[in-house]
């Protein structure tokens, strides 16, 4: 009996290593581990609301085999910007399908609010061991929404060396999706048009996404664990958002002005659909530390992230798990500082960046903000409560702001900020 | 040769001399569900999906998480 207890304990303590969840490990191999749980995000001002329930269920096979299978729902409402800018005078635009138009008041961020969506993603993971030091992790992903659909596969190889206080981590996932945009995919840099009629050159568009990591795990000492991993991925095909459009300004007035793009289509708005490349390649390196201190645990990351549209980004991500009784109350602050993507523009100005007869003289430009140059502070608390040895509730409750830098932009026109509520329940069991 | 250089930085985070080998014996801190790299699955999850939706970075954690069109 004794024997039995350590041999449990000693298979928790290897498995820590593994990077399976200890409490996977305590399972006899006829136990499911379920995670379950619902995310309530909303931005304010009536943007995006999105109900997002999951559940999550992994199971310890024979031969040391394990498998996890996911799945996810999203129902998404509300408003989004469709990337043209607040002005001093009204401004009519034309919904994705065609069919009619909506307006944005003077000083108001134009968005589009027919924006609706339900997805449903599915996952599922099979893990196998090569020897007592090695195994691979097999993915399969699929999603589904009402204009986008994601396929994938995954494969992970780990392995462990120094007495398992290392482990290298090796892999490559590819992911084929294909984009259906509501009213067919735009003319890229065609005017935005008025109900009735539409610039589309097809109903769909692809593209595909490999992504690659390289990484190292390091026991420090017996309460801090390191990770570093540097990450490469290649995107190509249909990049650009569909949806978004870039407004065109008079270089007097500075009001959106339509005359250019009259030459194009008689009933052209002053706006065009953007234009993003057709290809990207993505680099990261992440970088994270777990230290236990004599109760409590601190986690810390951070992460560089560079890619070929010219954006950087740094990402800093600290949690404090201050443990009370059977529970733990964590806090949580991330900070995100991103630059602009080289083709941000906030708007094209007839007779420099559009010519008389209504072309769009760049190759590629985007006025979506999520490419401009901005901060995202998000700050949070969590509460964890184990309700018995084999079960857990947790929620949490955050706010997050993201701060928009324009540049010099007219007053008025400035990208506002956007604030947003995350909540999020989870309960977790042994069964 | 990646593999050296990522080994290299680490070193120089956390200075490769006072890595110590921990026993198994001496692993039951590391072993708890708290010192786990994802020690809440959805938590990760939520984060990473709202943070590719909103910002023009994403990843660095793992890979294989599945596309999304995020508008």
């Amino acid at each position: 009996m004794q024997l039995n207890n350590i041999k449990k304990e000693l298979g928790v303590a290897t498995c820590a290593l593994l990077q399976i969840p200890s409490a996977s490990v305590i399972a006899s191999d006829s136990e499911w581990d379920i995670d379950t749980a619902f995310l309530y995000y909303a931005e304010s001002d009536g943007r995006v609301s999105a109900f997002e329930p999951a559940i999550h269920a992994g199971k310890d096979l024979a031969n040391d085999q394990r498998i996890d299978l996911r799945l996810v729902v999203d129902v998404l409402t509300g408003a989004t910007p469709n990337g043209a800018h607040a002005s001093s005078v009204a401004q009519t635009f034309t919904t994705p399908s065609g069919g009619s138009a909506y307006t944005a008041q003077p000083g108001e961020t134009p968005l589009d609010d027919s924006f609706k969506d339900t997805r449903v993603a599915a996952g599922a993971d099979w893990t196998l061991p090569f020897n007592r030091l090695s195994r691979i992790k097999l993915g399969l992903n699929g999603s589904t929404e009402y204009d986008y659909t994601s396929l994938g596969v995954s494969a992970t190889y780990l392995q462990d060396f120094n007495n398992r206080n290392t482990t290298l981590t090796a892999g490559l996932a590819f992911n084929n999706d294909t984009i259906s945009p509501v009213g067919g995919v735009p003319l890229a840099l065609s005017p935005m048009r008025q109900p009735g009629e539409t610039n589309r050159v097809g109903a769909d568009d692809t593209k595909t996404v490999t992504d690659m990591i390289l990484g190292i795990t390091q026991v420090i000492n017996r309460k801090t664990l390191m990770q570093l991993n540097y990450s490469m991925g290649m995107q190509d095909g249909y990049l650009t958002d569909p949806y978004k459009i870039v407004t065109v300004i008079n270089p007097v007035t500075g009001l959106p002005d339509n005359t250019a793009l009259l030459s194009v289509n008689a009933d052209a708005l002053p706006y065009v659909y953007e234009k993003r490349p057709d290809s990207r390649q993505t680099n990261s390196l992440f970088f994270k530390t777990t230290h236990h201190l004599t109760r409590d645990v601190v986690y810390f990351s951070y992460r560089y992230f560079w890619d070929d549209w010219g954006i950087t980004s740094n990402t800093f991500d600290l949690k404090y798990r201050y443990e009370i009784g059977r529970g733990y109350l964590q806090p949580h602050v991330r900070y995100y500082l991103q630059d602009a993507a080289d083709f941000y523009r906030h708007n094209l100005v007839q007779g420099v960046d559009v010519d008389a007869s209504g072309n769009v003289l760049l190759d590629t430009v985007s006025s979506d903000y999520r490419l401009a140059k901005l901060t995202t502070t998000t700050l949070g608390l969590k509460y964890g409560y184990a309700l018995g040895d084999n079960s857990e509730l947790s929620i949490r409750g955050e706010i997050m702001n993201q701060s928009i830098d324009d540049g010099d932009v007219p007053s008025g026109e400035e990208t506002p900020d956007l604030d947003a509520i995350i909540l999020n329940v989870g309960y977790s069991l042994r069964w | 040769m990646k593999l050296m250089i990522f080994a290299g930085v680490l070193c120089a985070l956390t200075g490769c001399t006072s890595l110590d080998t921990v026993q198994p014996w001496d692993k039951d801190l590391l072993a708890k569900k708290s010192m786990q790299p994802v020690p809440d699955y959805f938590e990760n999850f939520y984060d990473e999906h709202i943070y590719f939706s909103k910002e023009a970075s994403s990843g660095g954690q793992s890979v294989g998480g599945g596309g999304c069109g995020c508008n």
